[in-house]
C-alpha cells in the first residue's frame, strides 16, 4: 500500500491518497512510514514541477495532499520522533506595502519538501520584520518577494536595513517575483534572482553547500 | 509644431495610434501605456490624495501630459474613488488610506467569493448569484441583497407573493449605502469625463474605450480566488468549463461598449495565463479558447482588443498567434520582445516593453539603448507601440522623458 499512496499522491489522485492513507492507519502501519511515504511523493513531484510537467495547479494539490495527511497521521506520531536533519534556513516574505502572496508561498513550500527549514513571515513584511527574523533565527538565505513595481525600492531599503543592523555578510539574499530579473536584483543589493521555485531551491542549495 | 490646430493634433496622434495598431504604417512609432500610479509621483501628490480629491487628480493627469505628451492618455481613471469604494464597504481591495499606507499602490484582495459548490448556480443564474451571493461578500453594505428572491421567480404574479423582501430593515439599510456610494461614484466619473473633455481640447484621445478580464479570470479573480481555480482545473474540470462558458459570453457582453468608439481599445486585463499558472496543455484546454472566442467576438464589432498579457508568456506565443492579423493589440510585459517579434511581429500590434526597473534603476541613455535594440529589431515594419513593461507606478522623470523623446525622435518611418 505504501508505493501506491506514493504513487496516488504523485499522480494528484486526492481521493485515492486519502483512501490509502485511511486504510494503512487502519491496518497499524506506522505513522511515520506514511508521512515518509508522502514525502517521497513531494519529491517525484518537485522533479515533475522542474521538468515542466507539474505546475502551480499540481503544487497546490499536491500541499493540499500533505497537509490533510499531516493532519491525520500527525497525532499518532510518538512525541520523541526523530527530527529530519535540515539543509538550512530560509526566512521568506513579501516586501513591505505588497500584499501578493502566491508566487512567494509556492517557493516557500518547494524549499520545505526540498529539505530547508522555512519561516514565512506572511505578506507586507516591514524592513524592520525581516532584520528581527534575521537576529532571531540566524537563516542562511533570505527570500524577498514582489509582485508590484513598488517592491523595487522596498527591496533596497530591506536590504540596506539588513546592511545596518550588521547581518548582511551571514545571509544570502535571493529575490522573485513576476517583475523581477538579475538588473532588479542588481538594484536591491541581492545576491541573486530566481525566475521559480525551483531556481529559488538551487540557489539555496548552492548557498549552503 | 505650433501651426497646427488642436483638432489636427487630435486626428494626427488618432491616425497614428490606429496605424500602428491594425500594423500599418504611421509617421512614426507612437509611445503612451497604462501610466498607473505615476501621475501623482510626478506631481508630488500621493494616491491617498489622488483617490480621494478628484480635482486634484486631474490637475496631476495634466501636468503629466503636458510634459510628457503621450500619444493617447489614460488621464485619472487609475485613482479609483476612494470615498465611494469606503461608502460601498468593498472588502476586496486595500489601498491607501484602507489596509496601505497612503502612497502604496491599491491592491486586490484574493477570495473564495464562490465557493465550489456554488457553480451550478453560478451556471443557471449569473445575475442571481452575484446579486444574491457574491455582492454581499464583496461588499459590506450590500448585506441586505442576500435576502434578493431571485428575480427570474417574479414572472406573471409571482411579484405579488414575493415582493415582501424589499421592505425588511437590511435591504432598507443596503440600498440607502449603495444610493450614497453611487453618488460619489457618479461624482468620481463626472470628473473623468470633464479630464476627457480637457485632455480632447488640449489635442490628445483617450487610450480606452472599454475594459475586460478574460473568462478565466472572471471566474478566477472574481469568483474563486487563484489557487482555488487553478485546483479546479483538476479537481471539477467541467464544472469550471460550464462555468467558462458563461464567462465567455460576459466578456464579450462586458467589452462591447467599447464598440463605435473614436479610439476602440477594449484592453483585456489577462492575469493568470503566465507560464508557472498552468501547462501549456492546460492554457490550451481552459485559458485560450474561451479568450480567443471572446476576442473574435469583440473584433467582429470593430474593437481593438488591447491584451495586457501579464508576466511571462513567452510559451503561449505559438497558440495566440493564432488570431485575425492587423485586429489587435498584444502588450508584452516580461515577455522577451525579440522573440514575441519573431512569431507575432507584423501580424498582431506588439506594445511594450521597456523594463520598468530600467525606468526607475537606470539612465536615460539606459532607457534609449533599450528603446533603440527594440526599434532596430522591427527593421522598418509596422506594428509596434512603445511603452514600459508594466503598469508605471514608479520612475525617474529624466528616464521616462528619454522614452518618449526618444521614441518620437528615432521611431519616425
Amino acid at each position: 500500500m505504501r508505493e501506491q499512496l506514493v504513487t496516488a499522491i504523485a499522480d494528484m489522485n486526492e481521493d485515492e491518497a486519502m483512501r490509502l492513507a485511511h486504510a494503512m492507519l487502519d491496518a497499524g502501519e506506522d505513522p511515520q512510514v506514511i508521512l515518509n511515504a508522502a514525502s517521497e511523493a513531494m519529491t517525484i513531484v518537485g522533479d515533475r514541477f522542474e521538468k515542466k510537467e507539474y505546475f502551480l495547479p499540481e503544487l497546490i494539490i499536491a500541499g493540499d495532499m500533505m497537509k490533510a495527511i499531516g493532519e491525520l497521521v500527525k497525532p499518532k506520531l510518538s512525541a520523541q520522533m526523530a527530527q529530519v536533519p535540515r539543509l538550512g534556513k530560509v526566512v521568506i516574505g513579501t516586501v513591505a506595502g505588497d500584499i501578493h502572496d502566491i508566487g512567494k508561498d509556492i517557493v516557500a513550500f518547494m524549499l520545505d519538501v526540498n529539505g530547508f527549514e522555512v519561516h514565512n513571515l506572511g505578506v507586507d513584511v516591514p524592513a524592520a520584520a525581516f532584520v528581527a527574523k534575521i537576529e532571531e533565527l540566524k537563516p542562511d538565505v533570505v527570500g524577498m518577494s514582489g509582485f508590484l513595481t513598488l517592491a523595487f525600492d522596498q527591496m533596497k531599503r530591506t536590504v540596506e536595513a539588513i546592511r545596518e543592523a550588521g547581518l548582511r555578510d551571514r545571509v544570502k539574499i535571493m529575490i522573485g517575483g513576476a517583475i523581477m530579473d538579475e538588473g532588479a536584483a542588481r538594484y536591491v543589493g541581492a545576491d541573486a534572482y530566481g525566475a521559480d521555485a525551483m531556481a529559488a531551491v538551487r540557489l539555496a542549495r548552492s548557498w549552503v553547500a | 509644431m505650433s501651426e497646427k490646430s488642436v483638432e489636427q493634433l487630435y486626428n494626427e496622434r488618432l491616425a497614428r495610434v490606429l496605424a500602428a495598431a491594425t500594423c500599418q504604417q504611421p509617421d512614426r512609432i507612437p509611445v503612451f501605456g497604462p501610466f498607473q500610479k505615476y501621475p501623482y509621483q510626478f506631481a508630488g501628490v500621493t494616491l491617498k490624495d489622488a483617490m480621494n480629491d478628484y480635482a486634484l487628480a486631474r490637475a496631476a493627469c495634466h501636468k503629466f501630459l503636458d510634459y510628457f505628451q503621450p500619444d493617447v492618455d489614460f488621464g485619472p481613471i487609475f485613482a479609483y474613488p476612494a470615498r465611494a469604494m469606503e461608502l460601498y464597504g468593498w472588502r476586496a481591495f486595500k489601498w491607501p488610506g484602507h489596509g496601505l499606507d497612503d502612497d502604496v499602490m491599491y491592491q486586490y484582495v484574493e477570495g473564495e467569493y464562490m465557493t465550489a459548490e456554488e457553480y451550478d448556480e453560478f451556471i443557471y443564474d449569473p445575475s442571481g448569484f452575484m446579486l444574491g451571493k457574491w455582492a454581499p461578500r464583496q461588499f459590506a453594505s450590500m448585506a441586505g441583497f442576500a435576502q434578493t428572491i431571485p428575480w427570474r421567480r417574479f414572472m406573471w404574479s409571482g411579484w405579488m407573493n414575493l415582493n415582501f423582501f424589499w421592505l425588511t430593515p437590511e435591504y432598507q439599510e443596503t440600498l440607502r449605502a449603495v444610493q450614497a456610494g453611487a453618488e460619489e461614484a457618479a461624482k468620481w466619473w463626472a470628473s473623468q469625463f470633464q479630464y476627457w473633455d480637457e485632455a480632447k481640447a488640449k489635442g490628445f484621445p483617450m487610450a480606452f474605450a472599454g475594459w475586460d478580464w478574460p473568462p478565466f479570470d472572471i471566474i478566477g479573480d472574481t469568483l474563486r480566488g487563484t489557487r482555488n481555480i487553478l485546483a479546479d482545473m483538476r479537481r471539477r474540470p467541467g464544472k469550471l468549463h460550464d462555468a467558462l462558458e458563461v464567462a465567455t459570453k460576459i466578456f464579450i457582453e462586458y467589452g462591447s461598449g467599447a464598440a463605435g468608439a473614436p479610439l476602440p481599445f477594449c484592453w483585456v486585463w489577462v492575469h493568470k495565463s503566465t507560464r508557472e499558472f498552468m501547462s501549456d496543455a492546460q492554457f490550451r484546454e481552459f485559458y485560450w479558447p474561451y479568450l480567443r472566442k471572446g476576442l473574435l467576438a469583440l473584433i467582429e464589432k470593430g474593437i481593438i482588443p488591447v491584451v495586457y498579457w501579464e508576466a511571462d508568456w513567452e510559451s503561449r506565443l505559438e497558440h495566440v498567434a493564432d488570431i485575425p492579423h492587423g485586429k489587435i493589440i498584444y502588450h508584452l510585459s516580461n515577455t522577451n520582445f525579440e522573440r514575441a517579434w519573431d512569431a507575432l511581429g507584423g501580424k498582431v500590434c506588439l506594445m511594450g516593453n521597456v523594463p520598468n526597473i530600467l525606468l526607475l534603476g537606470g539612465t536615460p541613455d539606459d532607457v534609449k539603448a533599450y528603446c533603440k535594440r527594440i526599434i532596430d529589431y522591427t527593421k522598418g515594419k509596422p506594428g509596434l507601440i512603445v511603452d514600459a513593461a508594466v503598469m508605471l507606478d514608479e520612475a525617474k522623470p529624466e528616464n521616462l522623458k528619454a522614452m518618449f523623446d526618444f521614441t518620437r525622435e528615432y521611431g519616425r518611418y
